[in-house]
């Protein structure tokens, strides 16, 4: 007996292997593709978005803190993302005399609907806090944010029993669409709500919020991506459900298909 | 293929002497010793499927997670680090407009020419267009963080998961301190000069040495599985910035979010450095029987070369 002989069938069902697991990865691969372009394959992939949001919440029920920085952490320039100039005409109306009338309006499930002037949110008591804005993209950058804790508005406007989420509704067409749905808004539940870093930032690194980030007011809720820190807030609604508003997955960028709870 | 081995390296129980058109060219001298198939268990059934369902895991985080490098296709060394800050790696696209693109990927300020793959690759016209990573390597293909997010979260899961019941496995089955621990004798100096000999040489243990992993590939699986893998999962969750205010120490640990994600991305390309090898190693130590042993946990122990 000689190898060579022998071998042969070794060498057919080598070849065949590697005939089999190239055309099995190619299947798969073009297989993925499809997948990811079904809705319903990709809100089940998305049940794993509710796995992470139930472990984070478990590990993060003692409330700890983003971690703050201190003033030479700072980035030295801050990357201004999504919309730097409302074209909203009441926006412009407002921008153009400062904001000196202009009110935060807070209403739906409260007790006291209010109209908050910035000199108000400014005469309450402010939180600074020198923080990480993450992308979802991946890129980060810190900066130092002045605000009230959003849990204080919401305590002055007093919340009704069967309040859930607060809807932050925002001055920015970030897809300019004639029908609104390019209108930027975001969400929180309650527990990100009253955590104290959840804070109505009016200034940045000690200077008054510019308008690429926002001004007058944006939010900023540490723990969160960047997409969560909603900028030129007009309106905080309060609600029980979020399903009616916008596409109904609790922001613009939800209604986009990333995930409404942005802890990773 | 192998034609160089000795006839008596393969097993006998192959019937493929009545399909042989000619007589052996030369007499073949009796064997000193029949040859014995020796068939050995080797792979416990956890093994087995933990191993395939990894190899899934991996494939798809990779591609997921170059789709999602590809929406900031720069890294950065520190706590920070955005469009305005110095880059470690960075791919672009160079060129005055869009009929003139040039991918270009930059580490640690050497600039590299790598159009077509990096920085600028085909797009679904097959003309060049803007992307970090190709569209055969990224999960989808097409450019959608968000759904590359989903992937990879919804993947990592499974990993973790599949990880945690191999680790439960090894070490009740001692299957760590028994398969993967050098051996007194093999942590010898001389013995792994030996075996890295061995490795350039390509030659392969046989016999009794062929039932055991040798010092070279021990030390492979277990920076994999005790350091590799887990700096996959902590840089990994470092970059997420609700597990970052439970764990903080893990910025500390890394230097940094943007740290993190350098590392998670070097990290990832040593896992595809060593699958590489891993795979190269399956098809010289012999394909079928290698790949048969992880599917069956059946192993035909290469017999001794008696010359």
């Amino acid at each position: 007996m000689t190898g060579l002989r022998l071998r042969r069938p070794d060498f057919s069902r080598r070849a065949l292997l590697t005939a089999g697991t190239l055309a099995v990865g190619g299947l798969a691969l073009s297989g993925c593709d499809k997948l990811s372009q079904s809705a319903g394959f990709v809100n089940t992939l998305g049940a794993a978005e509710g796995l992470t949001m139930g472990a984070q919440r478990l590990l993060l029920s003692a409330k700890p803190l983003a971690r703050e920085f201190s003033p030479k952490d700072i980035s030295p320039v801050f990357k201004p993302n999504g919309s730097t100039m409302p074209s909203d005409d009441d926006y412009q109306a407002a921008l153009s005399n400062g904001f000196s009338d202009w009110k935060l309006q807070v209403d739906g499930l409260v007790n006291r609907p209010l109209g908050i002037s910035m000199a108000q949110l400014k005469a309450m008591p402010s939180r600074t806090q020198i923080t990480r804005h993450d992308c979802v993209e991946g890129w980060s950058a810190i900066a130092g944010w002045t605000g009230v804790q959003l849990g204080r508005v919401l305590h002055a406007a007093g919340l009704k029993p069967n309040a859930r989420y607060v809807v932050f509704h925002c001055a920015d067409d970030l897809e300019p669409s004639l029908d609104g749905s390019g209108r930027y808004y975001e969400s929180l539940d309650l527990v990100d709500a009253f955590h104290p870093q959840t804070i109505l930032a009016y200034a940045m690194n000690g200077q008054p919020l510019a308008v690429p980030h926002g001004a007058p007011i944006r939010l900023r809720v540490e723990r969160q991506l960047g997409y969560k820190q909603a900028k030129y807030v007009m309106r905080l609604e309060v609600v029980d459900r979020f399903d009616k508003i916008g596409s109904g997955k609790g922001g613009f960028w939800e209604d986009r298909g990333y995930e409404w709870y942005a802890g990773i | 293929m192998s034609m160089d081995e000795p006839s008596d390296a393969v097993p006998v129980d192959e019937p493929a002497l009545e399909t042989a058109p000619e007589p052996p060219p030369e007499p073949t001298p009796a064997p000193a010793r029949k040859p014995v198939r020796e068939v050995i268990y080797r792979h416990t059934l956890a093994v087995r499927v933990t191993h395939w369902i990894n190899l899934f895991c991996i494939t798809l985080l990779l591609m997921s997670g170059l789709q999602i490098f590809n929406a900031h296709p720069r890294l950065y060394w520190g706590q920070y680090g955005a469009d305005h800050d110095k880059a470690f790696i960075e791919m672009m696209a160079t060129g005055s407009d869009m009929d003139h693109l040039g991918g270009v990927t930059k580490i640690a300020g050497h600039a590299f020419k790598t159009t077509g793959v990096l920085g600028a690759s085909a797009g679904t016209d097959h003309t060049l267009i803007p992307r970090g990573f190709p569209r055969w390597a990224t999960l989808p293909s097409f450019q959608d963080l968000a759904v590359g997010r989903r992937w990879h979260f919804a993947l990592a899961w499974l990993f973790v998961i599949n990880g945690l019941i191999y680790l439960g496995f090894g070490l009740q089955s001692r299957h760590f301190s028994r398969d993967l621990a050098p051996t007194r004798e093999q942590i010898r100096p001389s013995h792994i000069l030996k075996d890295i000999w061995d490795h350039m040489r390509l030659k392969h243990p046989r016999g009794e040495e062929a039932k055991s992993y040798n010092v070279l590939q021990k030390f492979a699986y277990l920076a994999v599985i005790f350091l590799l893998l887990p700096v996959m999962v902590l840089t990994g969750l470092t970059m997420s910035p609700g597990f970052d205010a439970v764990v903080p120490w893990l910025l500390d640990l890394f230097g940094g979010r943007q740290s993190a994600r350098t590392i998670h991305f070097i990290s990832a390309n040593l896992i595809v450095l060593f699958v590489l090898v891993h795979v190269v190693e399956v098809f010289l130590a012999g394909v079928v029987n290698e790949i048969r042993s992880m599917i069956t946990g059946r192993y035909v122990v290469p017999p001794e070369i008696h010359p």
